[in-house]
């Protein structure tokens, strides 16, 4: 049976729905409610908080802390400041990632790196040599995200003005009320938002002052539904959805290369060697055979197709992960999206797709299948910028 | 000829069955014989205890070929399979372990003792199941002879070749390390915790008198995986009702198609006519001929007992008498009164319902196999357990339990030689017993029925030589061509129309189908029958 989080006993309180998945071996709320929009639009208008307590958490520290992750990831962490926060990934040596997270420089030698996957393995084994210490500390840190327009404000009233002054990818120390934590200015939903990060033993009081202090704000407890409409519209890759982990893949094509991710931006090749450094050279030079992209789904012809049976076009709030063909206009199969939703904010109907590198340029159409009423069609889609919702206030 | 047979197959097991069945489904007139008075050889339910059913030799079905399921509709024959899911080792300080479906919670299990093995975990069963899937090929099929110039037989040679060369290096080296290394080593390539290994390598020495740190093991470990890939069929756990219903299922299968079964019918001899198999000889004199034999017994019985020496050439005669059958394992099977609590994991939780091991650390296997080795039980052994009627109610009266209990070792050539095993089965009980009993203290007062079965009472029950419960160890060098002798592997003998249809040939033991299946198939297109 899955874990509860330490946020169980208010998260279990709330969840009427009942709608619970499991995530990375916890139990996790899929939304409060029967339908997730209210928590969506939290995301969107006020903002939503979300137990992401699950997330794997890694204490990196020692004299080689710097150089050991450099070592494992495609970013150089030694161009890190003190208190910034990389996003970023790591591949096996043929240049295949294996998971993608991020890494925060708490303090002189001490890194903390978040996973989707647990990791330590692939730290442990990469070890030898380096002055480091590895240390899992999943369990020992509650973490809350608060994302959406007025986040901001909700934390002002919690820890003060110089929540103002927090950066773009970067943290701090600080305390909510009486309680103290970490607060990084990051997230999953492509908006101005925070996460927090504290001792379990204070997470049901961070989490009642989080509640009482945000809900002139708009504060909502939200679920993974609403999160995943969001971080679709932001454009972000899920691991085990968009991709596939490179040492749990049984065949070769699942695997994956930052270059064909639409993840170049995190890899920096020349400096000292890393992991995957040779093969993503190779990589970069040759370009790569497929792109990352995202899909914008014809809706005029969607809606032909319904029309044609006497119903209303049908979109369904949520996102969805099964995989769906892509082909050229000639019908040839070029490629599949791997996750997509239809975006009640752009009014768009979005996909996430892994295409051949041919067709991956802006405005670029292709052929995406649908089912309607029963029957298996193809309407046009096309290529659009990525990330789809990109508002001025994420970088703020 | 009035009454005459296509096809006689000696024994009644589950490959024999099977065989039967390939061989009816295309038009031939088929007769099973069978010495017992049930069907199934070690794959047989019996109600020993009156409301208990015991799977009395063979417990789990594990590598049964899904294509057989399909091709001989054995659902439709009452085929009716209970998922084993888990993997529980007790212990007698902490907790124990349990290997769940769940891979989060089984890295939090494995975390106990190693985070580091706990992660690589599901990495080793993904490079398992590749590895499997390309071993798949090689149980579907019959053996290559690599040393035949035909060129039908190079073809088949080549295609094998081609398929490792089709293997990414990666694999090949695995494949490589699976062939030469001893089960703990190779597992100790991936994982660091010895208590975690210890079940994880018992399945590498299952049947065979080795022992865990004995090289050759290591490739028995895959067999594990093979389940996995053929998930879909959930071909991996527990018949409904016991082992036996497998068995019937194939009869039933084999009755449809208009084979005749015949039990309490046991055959003396093997009828030879200018060297070629003519029919079989029964106890009771009758004589029943038939165009081909096929022997669901094992080879050293087929060749040594019911063939006259006169008949075979004695190289061959010298090999079969090499073939390493020496079984290393016998069985408890227990009527219990009221489930037995493991004190590490008290109550009757999803823990206990798939198999239980009783191997604490590696040097716990390690010392079992040293009394093994000079002649003797296993004072402690390896035990592995199952309680099939806490998922399946089919099998014990309410609230009481069936408890089949796999033990090794128990050497077949005791010091005081195997004659002497029926003085040693109280003794030999009695250690497995109270081996159990460290990790369930109340098992001993709620014991309703109790049969031991020694490896001397396997071979005087079901006819396995030494006690053998492959039918010949599954040791790398009485494997593919070379089961059960080299020039024999594709279930030929020396002689004309006698074949080989049971665990002996290839591909080996296990609830497999796949050497009655084979063997029906190659002797179908060979024209022989």
């Amino acid at each position: 049976m899955p874990l509860p989080t330490p946020f169980f006993p208010r998260t279990s309180a709330l969840c009427t729905s009942l709608l619970w998945k499991e995530w990375a071996g916890y139990f996790a709320v899929r939304s409060f409610d029967i339908h997730a929009e209210r928590e969506y639009y939290a995301f969107r208008h006020g903002c939503g908080l979300i137990d992401v307590t699950p997330l794997f958490k890694y204490d990196v520290r020692g004299q080689d802390a710097c150089a050991f992750l450099s070592y494992l990831s495609v970013r150089d962490i030694a161009r890190l400041k003190p208190q910034q926060v990389a996003y970023l990934c790591w591949t096996d040596q043929h240049g295949k990632i294996i998971d993608d997270g991020t890494v925060s420089y708490l303090d002189t030698h001490h890194y903390r790196v978040t996973t989707t996957d647990p990791e330590m393995h692939w730290f442990l084994r990469h070890a030898r040599g380096f002055d480091v210490t590895v240390e899992d500390v999943t369990d020992r840190v509650a973490a809350l995200s608060i994302q959406g327009p007025t986040s901001r404000d909700v934390l002002r009233q919690v820890c003060g003005p110089d929540i103002d002054k927090l950066k773009f990818f970067r943290m701090a120390r600080t305390k909510f009320g009486g309680i103290e934590g970490l607060v990084s200015r990051t997230g999953y939903t492509g908006d101005l938002g925070y996460e927090v990060w504290v001792d379990p033993k204070d997470a049901l009081a961070l989490w009642d002052l989080l509640v009482a202090q945000g809900r002139p704000f708009g504060l909502v407890p939200a679920g993974l539904d609403a999160m995943d409409v969001t971080r679709i519209e932001a454009g972000f890759i899920l691991s085990g959805v968009d991709y596939y982990c490179a040492l749990r893949s049984l065949v070769e094509p699942r695997k994956a290369t930052p270059y064909e991710l639409a993840l170049d931006w995190t890899v920096q090749l020349d400096r000292e060697p890393f992991i995957g450094q040779a093969a993503l050279r190779r990589e970069k030079a040759a370009g790569p055979s497929r792109v990352f992209v995202c899909l914008e789904i014809d809706w005029d012809e969607l809606a032909a197709l319904f029309a044609r049976h006497g119903l209303p076009p049908e979109v369904h709030f949520g996102g969805w992960r099964d995989p769906r063909p892509v082909y050229d206009p000639g019908g040839q199969f070029i490629g599949q999206a791997t996750s997509g939703a239809w975006s009640p904010l752009l009014k768009k109907n979005l996909a996430l797709a892994t295409v051949r590198a041919e067709h991956g340029e802006l405005g670029h159409k292709v052929l995406f299948e649908v089912t309607v009423e029963y029957e298996r069609k193809t309407v046009s889609a096309t290529v659009v910028k990525k990330p789809a919702f990109d508002p001025e206030r994420k970088r703020a | 000829m009035a009454g005459r047979y296509d096809a006689i197959i000696v024994g009644g097991g589950h490959n024999g069955l099977v065989c039967a069945a390939y061989l009816a489904k295309a038009g031939r007139k088929v007769l099973v014989l069978e010495r017992r008075h049930v069907l199934g050889g070690a794959a047989v339910t019996e109600e020993l205890y009156p409301g208990f059913k015991f799977s009395v030799a063979s417990y789990v079905v594990s590598l049964f070929r899904p294509h057989i399921i399909r091709e001989l509709d054995l659902a439709r024959h009452g085929l009716s399979m209970i998922p084993l899911e888990c993997s529980f080792t007790p212990h007698l300080d902490g907790p124990g372990l349990v290997r769940w479906p769940e891979l989060a919670k089984t890295r939090r299990e494995i975390s106990r003792l190693s985070q580091k093995d706990a992660e690589i975990y599901p990495e080793f069963s993904l490079a398992m199941t590749r590895m499997a899937y390309f071993i798949k090929n090689i149980i579907d099929r019959p053996a290559p002879d690599p040393t035949s110039l035909a060129p039908s037989e190079m073809a088949r040679t080549l295609e094998f070749a081609k398929s490792f060369a089709r293997l990414d290096p990666d694999l090949f080296h695995l494949h490589s390390q699976l062939l030469t290394m001893s089960a703990v080593d190779f597992l100790s390539l991936w994982f660091e915790s010895e208590v975690l290994m210890a079940p994880m390598s018992c399945s590498g020495i299952i049947g065979t008198f080795l022992g865990v740190r004995s090289p050759g093991t290591a490739y028995v470990l895959l067999h594990h995986y093979m389940g996995e890939i053929d998930g879909a069929f959930r071909s991996w756990g527990f018949h409904k009702g016991g082992t036996g219903g497998l068995s019937l299922a194939c009869a039933r299968a084999a009755q449809s198609f208009g084979v005749e079964i015949r039990t309490e019918s046991s055959v003396a001899q093997v009828l030879v006519k200018d060297g070629a198999a003519r029919g079989v000889v029964l106890e009771n004199g009758d004589e029943l001929l038939s165009r081909a034999v096929f022997s669901n017994l094992d080879p050293n019985r087929t060749f040594l007992k019911l063939v006259n020496s006169s008949d075979l050439d004695p190289e061959f005669l010298h090999q079969i008498r090499r073939y390493k059958l020496r079984g290393s394992s016998g069985k408890v099977n227990l009527a219990l009164d009221r489930f037995p609590e493991f004190t590490c994991r008290p109550g009757v939780g999803p823990h206990v319902q798939g198999d239980l091991a009783i191997c604490p650390n590696l040097d716990y296997l390690e010392r079992a196999y040293d009394d093994a080795k000079y002649g003797d039980f296993s004072r402690r052994p390896y035990l592995n357990i199952v309680f099939p009627s806490l998922v399946d109610p089919t099998v014990a009266p309410p609230g009481k339990h069936v408890m089949s209990i796999f033990v090794q070792y128990a050497p077949y050539h005791i010091k005081e030689g195997a004659a002497a095993w029926p003085s040693r089965r109280d003794a030999f009980g009695d250690a497995v017993i109270d081996t159990v009993a460290e990790y369930a203290p109340t098992l001993k007062e709620s014991i309703l029925y109790k049969q031991v079965l020694t490896p001397w009472d396997l071979e005087q029950t079901f006819g396995l030589t030494e006690g053998n419960i492959f039918q010949g160890e599954l040791s790398l060098e009485q494997l593919m061509f070379l089961r059960p002798a080299a020039g024999y592997a594709r279930y030929r003998t020396p002689i004309k129309d006698l074949w080989l249809c049971g665990s002996g040939a290839h591909p080996g033991g296990g609830i497999m189908g796949s050497p009655g299946e084979l063997a029906a198939k190659t002797a179908l297109s060979a024209g022989a029958v």
